[in-house]
């Protein structure tokens, strides 16, 4: 075992696995994380606590992590490149596992300009590919990124790192993501998928590329509640694929829980299609600011109770 | 060359109002090209600031001036006469040129009359764009000549990130993509290879992290 975490414990069974994202408040409650955590308990393998998402000031994604391990609930923590250099990344992933963090997500971070500091400078020393890397060689060589040893007690975390299959140049995308498998990634989270189609022929050149025997591939699903949501991703945020019909489809049902319940039987659809795909180990839920669905959907999906490894 | 705009007219004449006679200093290099700082906008400016001053009801005498490059010596160092009769120096040179002023002219006060913004080229007629950071380690022999230091919003090395959509940046909808034109550059080339590689953390010291750079050219040297 890399790290000893559910989550690369249950994917390493070939236990189809499942995360769900847990993002921290803009405030400095731990309440709000002990609420969402409930909804992950028990429910999935890990739950992603995002890091300063959309470059918005939220808890730090370690406290946050930290407050939901004393519920018990395993996190992935997410680490961007955007607001530390490898000095403070370095002593966060140290931080981070002596507090009992196991798995460790790997992003560049949104650009600051989508958040509410656009004015701030930002870092980007490494990228995410450096970072994947830098944790591996920190857990597997025992070094800093300088060379310098890490005598004892190397930090043992999973590595993540995302993959956007939706976004441009879409044949080097697969490329890309072979070059995060060389880095030491050990799975991988994608981009919202409403787009099954592209997801596939995107997953048939990993498979192509024999990228799913070396990496475990979870599919990012994100239930909606609105016709009005998926409109603005379509138009809004770079590097979406979203279907016309997804957005007639919840247009059509007039009533707001109807509208609901449509959005959770098109993930439920969307579970059960990513599920065929060859090479797919595991859904990622991310349910933007309707976490209380998570275990509404895995339980309809079949995906409770949760396999004991 | 380097791409200056100016700064905008109130702020300029907020910087003088204290003073009644300035010289307005250009510059024939870089700012002369990009329109911003030479012979030419020194004249324009320079109506500007009187007028202005005019309604104001407070007068302002200008001596105006194009030197060839006000970042080198031998060409400021002619000015000296002319500046013992002014108040102070607004320059519309770049950051480098007001800064050479200064230094060579301790004894006035040299304000800037443009914003500095980087280094470029015109990709067409009065439109300038960014291409040279001027990190001091240059990338661009497998990069296809497409700077991602430069032209990527997050300076990636292993690019792009997930925003690129369509051959643009999600930062800004009228910026291209560099890591779409690094991709699309090799593939031409047939150079795709290199971009299997993952590339290393860069060694930021030859950037500007390590302070002030210098750089001496030894066999020139007296």
């Amino acid at each position: 075992m890399k790290s000893g975490s559910r989550l690369e414990k249950v994917l390493t069974a070939g236990e189809f696995a499942v995360t769900a994202e847990l993002g921290p408040p803009q405030n400095a409650d731990p309440e709000a994380i002990k609420k969402k955590a409930q909804y992950c308990l028990g429910n999935v393998e890990g739950a992603n606590i995002t890091d300063n998402q959309t470059a918005i000031v939220r808890m730090s994604s370690i406290a946050a992590a930290a407050i939901a391990l004393s519920c018990g609930v395993e996190p992935v923590v997410q680490m961007v490149c955007r607001d530390r250099n490898r000095i403070a990344m370095q002593s966060d992933i140290l931080g981070a596992a002596a507090l009992g963090v196991k798995n460790l997500l790997c992003l560049s971070g949104d650009h600051q300009k989508f958040g509410n500091h656009p004015q701030a400078a930002n870092v980007f020393d490494i990228d995410s590919v450096q970072l994947i890397a830098m944790v591996k060689r920190m857990r597997d060589d025992k070094q800093f990124l300088s060379g310098d040893e890490i005598k004892e007690h190397e930090p043992r975390l999973f590595i993540g790192a995302v993959e956007n299959p939706f976004a441009d140049p879409f044949e080097y995308r697969v490329l890309r993501l072979g070059k995060k498998v060389e880095a030491g990634a050990d799975f991988i989270q994608t981009q919202c998928v409403f787009d099954v189609e592209k997801f596939a022929r995107w997953m048939d050149m990993v498979v192509a590329e024999g990228l799913h025997e070396k990496v475990y591939i979870m599919a990012g699903l994100t239930p909606v509640r609105s016709h009005k949501a998926l409109e603005y991703m379509k138009t809004e945020v770079a590097g979406m694929s979203i279907p016309d019909e997804l957005i007639k489809r919840m247009q059509a049902v007039e009533d707001k829980e109807a509208k609901k319940e449509e959005g959770i039987k098109i993930c439920l659809e969307m579970i059960e299609q990513v599920r065929k795909i060859k090479g797919v180990a595991g859904i990622h839920l991310m349910p933007i600011g309707w976490e209380s669905i998570t275990p509404v959907i895995l339980e309809r999906a079949g995906l409770l109770p949760r396999p004991e490894v | 060359m380097i791409v200056a705009d100016r700064k905008p007219i109130e702020e300029i004449l907020n910087s003088i109002k204290e003073y009644d006679k300035i010289m307005l200093a250009g510059c024939g290099g870089c700012v002369t090209i990009c329109f911003s700082g030479g012979a030419k906008a020194v004249e324009l400016l320079a109506s500007q600031i009187k007028m202005a001053r005019k309604k104001q009801g407070r007068a302002i005498e200008i001596i105006e001036c194009t030197p060839e490059r006000q970042c080198e010596y031998e060409f400021i160092d002619q000015l000296k006469d002319d500046l013992k009769s002014v108040d102070a120096v607004l320059s519309i040179a770049c950051g480098v040129g007001v800064q050479a002023m200064s230094e060579r002219h301790p004894d006035t006060i040299t304000i800037p009359g443009l914003n500095t913004k980087f280094m470029g080229y015109p990709i067409e007629h009065a439109l300038w764009d960014e291409r040279c950071a001027g990190c001091g380690d240059c990338v661009l022999e497998w990069t296809g000549g497409v700077c991602p230091i430069a032209r990527c919003a997050k300076k990636l090395l292993n690019g792009p990130c997930g925003g690129s959509a369509n051959g643009k940046c999600e930062v800004d909808k009228d910026v291209d993509c560099a890591w779409q034109l690094i991709y699309d550059r090799l593939k031409k080339l047939g150079r795709l290879d290199n971009l299997k590689q993952v590339r290393q953390p860069k060694d930021w010291r030859t950037s500007t992290n390590a302070g002030q750079r210098k750089t001496k050219f030894e066999e020139a040297m007296l």
